[in-house]
């Protein structure tokens, strides 16, 4: 039945989209459609992006391998690289820092009305990605696989149950959440 | 129905929310929860108004066709709810300048509108360059606990921390 669900192509863009409305909705809810919010978490005065990122990797983590267990879902994780996740990732994070949203909470900065979002960091992230298309096939040819290890996890990686990983990294997030509250912040 | 209509909720609500919501996009759509393919589809479903067939030829493009699908109404949607939980709270506010980059930066639109075009193009270009954003690689990658969103994420936030505390201690 789910995957008649995952083929309907019309219903999904209305699944998609209502999902999106929730996801907007919680971010806004949470502060982390605000500037103010996340630079104060890139300047580690504020830790709301950290809190609201980690319960929802927890949360998802626990029901997702538990739903994996009954069959209800596949997993995808995306591959990766030296090249692609950690040079990509510190350039992202370079962008992140100087414009102060990421690209979701951007979307939903835009819905609350900021308009140095509508008119700047939108279309920088239309030119960014367009940059980026543009300049791929030299960048897959010359960086984006070196140190390629492709889809794997880290239950895989590691070759074990997938709950030896999952334990001790809901109590590790626990433990430095718990700390977090403790320490004032 | 009054928690509808309040300014903010706790962190650990919304996480565990949208937490809960990565587990009915994997159900009801096999698909985790990503935003950055949805910006370079749309980026290039405006070259191709501009520059037609050549557009589509490019082999990323080839790769994520820049066509509507899941996650682009995904985007939409997120604009959507925010708009509706911003407005259920009274907290929609039109705004050029964040007040903690006026107070450090000074309340001139212009600098703020080139900083944010800026960051804008390298965190568009670091999100394909990396595969993936905040939501793709930052929640729905390491929830499944893959290796690349880890390592990813963990540059993210480097980075980040690194770039911020540059821009607002040392200038």
């Amino acid at each position: 039945m789910l995957k008649t669900l995952h083929q309907s192509k019309g219903i999904q863009l209305a699944i998609g989209f209502f999902l999106g409305v929730v996801f907007g909705f919680l971010l806004q809810k949470g502060g982390v459609t605000q500037y103010n919010i996340i630079i104060g978490q890139l300047l580690l005065t504020d830790f709301t992006v950290l809190k609201i990122m980690l319960s929802a990797v927890v949360t998802g983590m626990i029901g997702i391998h538990l739903l994996r267990m009954a069959g209800m879902v596949a997993l995808h994780p995306k591959s990766g690289s030296i090249g692609s996740s950690l040079v990509g990732g510190l350039i992202f994070g370079v962008g992140f820092g100087i414009l102060g949203y990421c690209p979701g909470t951007m979307v939903g900065a835009v819905g609350e009305g900021s308009l140095d979002v509508l008119f700047g960091g939108i279309p920088g992230m239309l030119i960014g990605t367009g940059l980026f298309a543009k300049f791929y096939p030299v960048l897959e040819k010359k960086i984006l696989n070196v140190g390629y290890f492709g889809e794997v996890t880290f239950p895989q990686l590691l070759k074990v149950n997938q709950w030896w990983v999952i334990v001790p990294t809901v109590i590790g997030i626990s433990v430095l959440l718990f700390a977090i509250e403790m320490s004032g912040f | 129905m009054e928690w509808l209509f309040v300014k903010q909720w706790s962190p650990y609500v919304v996480g565990i929310g949208i937490g809960v919501l990565s587990w009915f996009a994997f159900l009801l759509s096999d698909k985790p929860i990503g935003v950055s393919t949805a910006f370079s589809r749309t980026s290039g479903m405006i070259e191709k108004l501009f520059r037609g067939k050549i557009t589509t030829e490019k082999a990323y493009y080839k790769k994520f066709p820049p066509t509507i699908d899941w996650e682009w109404m995904l985007m939409v949607g997120i604009l959507a709810g925010a708009f509706l939980s911003a407005e259920f709270s009274d907290s929609f506010r039109i705004a050029w300048v964040p007040t903690k980059w006026g107070s450090t930066f000074g309340d001139s639109p212009a600098l703020r509108w080139i900083v944010s075009l800026a960051g804008g193009i390298i965190i568009g270009m670091g999100a394909r360059w990396a595969g993936g954003c905040t939501s793709g690689h930052g929640i729905s990658g390491t929830l499944q606990l893959a290796v690349s969103s880890w390592l990813a994420a963990a540059a993210f936030f480097a980075g980040g921390i690194i770039t911020a505390i540059f821009l607002f201690q040392v200038l």
